[in-house]
């Protein structure tokens, strides 16, 4: 009887075959999908959907879950840039930030230039919050830094401000027309959070340079990619499309989320 | 009578009754698109950590699940740890690829979409068949409810929960013997049990440890939290739950193919389903 085990054999040959040749295509066509301008598109309509539901549902003031001391993570991972080379950022670092200056300008009424003591002197928050990595992880961190809200204030924002970018000493990727510089924009929701802050303590330490030394932006209901490190120049403005490659952030220009909420 | 009568009436013959309205096989098949989709792009997003963790954070030395890459005797392989205990899985989890094209992923190419690493696409994929599997699934619970569909179909009687009937119900699909006649109408309580686990429990815990895991969401319902004990024991009830969806759909498919592939694939597009009848049923299942 070897006729029909070969028929049988024969019959599952073609089926495993016919079973690969589809999965190939599944995943070919997946791919396709995933580089055609147009469907592109309509993967990334669900964003705006987020954005625009999560802000309905979530209000303004709503706080990020606070942690007791207990449950800060002694293994805090840092991501990104963790020793920025860039040989500006290397003097600071050698000159304990000494001569550092946070600039804010852009559209406001009185353009700053301050000095870590300066910030250190601002209003002020304290919390343990939970830092959420885009790739899955948690770590849990005590902040404390100048609340943005108040800042913003004493620099007075033009009516036509609609936005904060936030520039970065470190360029995680090595470019000629600086669009490998890291950098990061929120709206004046996030901007005027009371959980919003400029950290410069980490654990009750001065922020470590792998965390973003001298400081680095806390936006406590958004993922990790959006708390932009080694901040050095606050920029509000009306519309970031100008801005490297226009999509508000270092990570965005790479295909991320401008709304890190989820 | 006449004798022909007769040998037709005690021969079984098939007839076609309708099974599933439209708007069961229409959010059925949605919900077949949707949940391929958040499947695949879900495993790219596992990728990018293949780790999980019980509690609210990450404690990096002790994942309870892990597929990471390792090498022995100079040669890369996969390793899985799942509660301390190690396996090797080259090939299938922590590392995969075609000989010589290899490289550390927690799923293989074949399983994520995209199938090369890339989390930003993954999540794109991710977040738009996450809206179409919540809107279809609001659609078919509020037509289902409007309709009595979940009433009348799925919730069992009395009688199906009692043990002896259970019991029987089991015995009988163990052995792959599925009703034929009248009784093929019905859902028996094995799949009204496994449905409403589904429909119910499983779908909705996705939807939920989903928002758990959104920063955003966090703010607006910290109560999510408290409930699974965390933003990292969501991560991982979400992955546990799509194992459960995963291992229903593998049976579900089994069961389908068991019980009859082309009567069960026509009754969920066209709606009519062949039943079995001897002649006096007929007239009753032609009404």
């Amino acid at each position: 009887m070897t006729a029909p085990i070969a028929a049988h054999a024969n019959r599952r040959r073609w089926l495993a075959a016919a079973g690969a040749s589809l999965a190939g295509l599944w995943l070919a066509a997946c791919n396709k999908l995933t580089e055609n301008p147009t469907s592109a598109g309509v993967l990334r309509s669900a964003e705006g959907l987020t954005r625009r539901v999560q802000r309905l549902v979530v209000d303004r003031t709503a706080l990020a879950r606070e942690f007791t001391p207990a449950d800060i993570s002694p293994d805090f991972r840092p991501n990104g840039s963790i020793n920025p080379q860039d040989p500006a950022y290397q003097n600071h670092v050698r000159t304990g930030f000494a001569d550092w200056k946070l600039v804010v300008d852009g559209l406001v009424e009185r353009p700053l230039a301050l000095s870590l003591a300066e910030l250190r002197a601002l209003p002020a928050r304290s919390q343990i919050t939970r830092h959420d990595c885009v790739e899955g992880w948690s770590s849990i961190g005590k902040w404390k830094g100048a609340r943005l809200g108040p800042l913003l204030e004493k620099a007075g924002l033009k009516p036509n401000a609609r936005y904060i970018v936030l520039y970065c000493a470190d360029s995680l990727e090595q470019s000629l027309d600086g669009t490998g510089q890291y950098y990061e924009s929120i709206d004046l929701i996030d901007a005027y959070h009371p959980q919003t802050i400029l950290a410069y303590e980490m654990n009750d330490q001065p922020l470590p340079v792998a965390h973003g030394a001298p400081i680095r932006l806390r936006v406590e209901r958004q993922l990790g990619y959006k708390h932009a490190k080694y901040v050095m120049r606050l920029q509000a403005v009306e519309d970031f499309a100008h801005i490297a490659r226009g999509k508000g952030g270092f990570w965005e220009d790479r295909g991320y989320e401008w709304y890190a909420g989820i | 009578m006449t004798a022909a009568a007769t040998t037709r009436a005690t021969r079984p013959e098939k007839v076609l009754v309708s099974r599933h309205a439209a708007a069961t096989r229409i959010t059925h098949w949605i919900n077949v698109l949707a949940l391929t989709f958040l499947l695949m792009s879900g495993l790219q997003i596992f990728n990018a950590h293949p780790a999980l963790y019980w509690g609210m954070k990450s404690v990096f030395a002790h994942p309870w699940l892990a597929m990471d890459a390792a090498e022995r005797a100079g040669q890369p392989i996969g390793v899985t740890t799942l509660f301390g205990h190690k396996f090797e899985t080259t090939g299938l989890f922590g590392w995969s690829g075609k000989p010589g094209l290899g490289e550390p992923r927690g799923f293989p190419a074949w399983a994520t979409v995209p199938s090369y690493r890339d989390l930003a696409d993954g999540r794109r994929w991710h977040f738009f068949f996450a809206w179409l599997f919540v809107l279809n699934g609001v659609a078919y619970l509020v037509l289902s409810l409007l309709s009595r569909h979940l009433q009348r179909d799925l919730w069992p009687t009395r009688a199906q929960l009692a043990p002896a009937h259970v019991w029987h119900e089991i015995v009988t699909h163990a052995r792959l013997k599925f009703p034929k006649g009248e009784a093929a109408k019905r859902y028996n309580v094995l799949q009204k049990l496994s449905y409403l686990v589904v429909i119910l429990v499983l779908l909705p815990l996705m939807l939920a440890t989903g928002l758990t895991m959104s920063p955003g969401f966090n703010a607006a319902a910290t109560w999510l939290l408290d409930l699974f004990g965390g933003r990292q024991s969501a991560r991982s009830i979400h992955f546990i739950s799509a194992s459960l969806i995963v291992l229903f759909v593998v049976v579900h498919l089994v069961m389908v193919v068991a019980s009859g592939t082309w009567n069960n694939l026509r009754s969920m597009i066209t709606g009519r389903y062949a039943i079995e009848v001897d002649g006096e049923d007929r007239q009753g299942a032609a009404r």
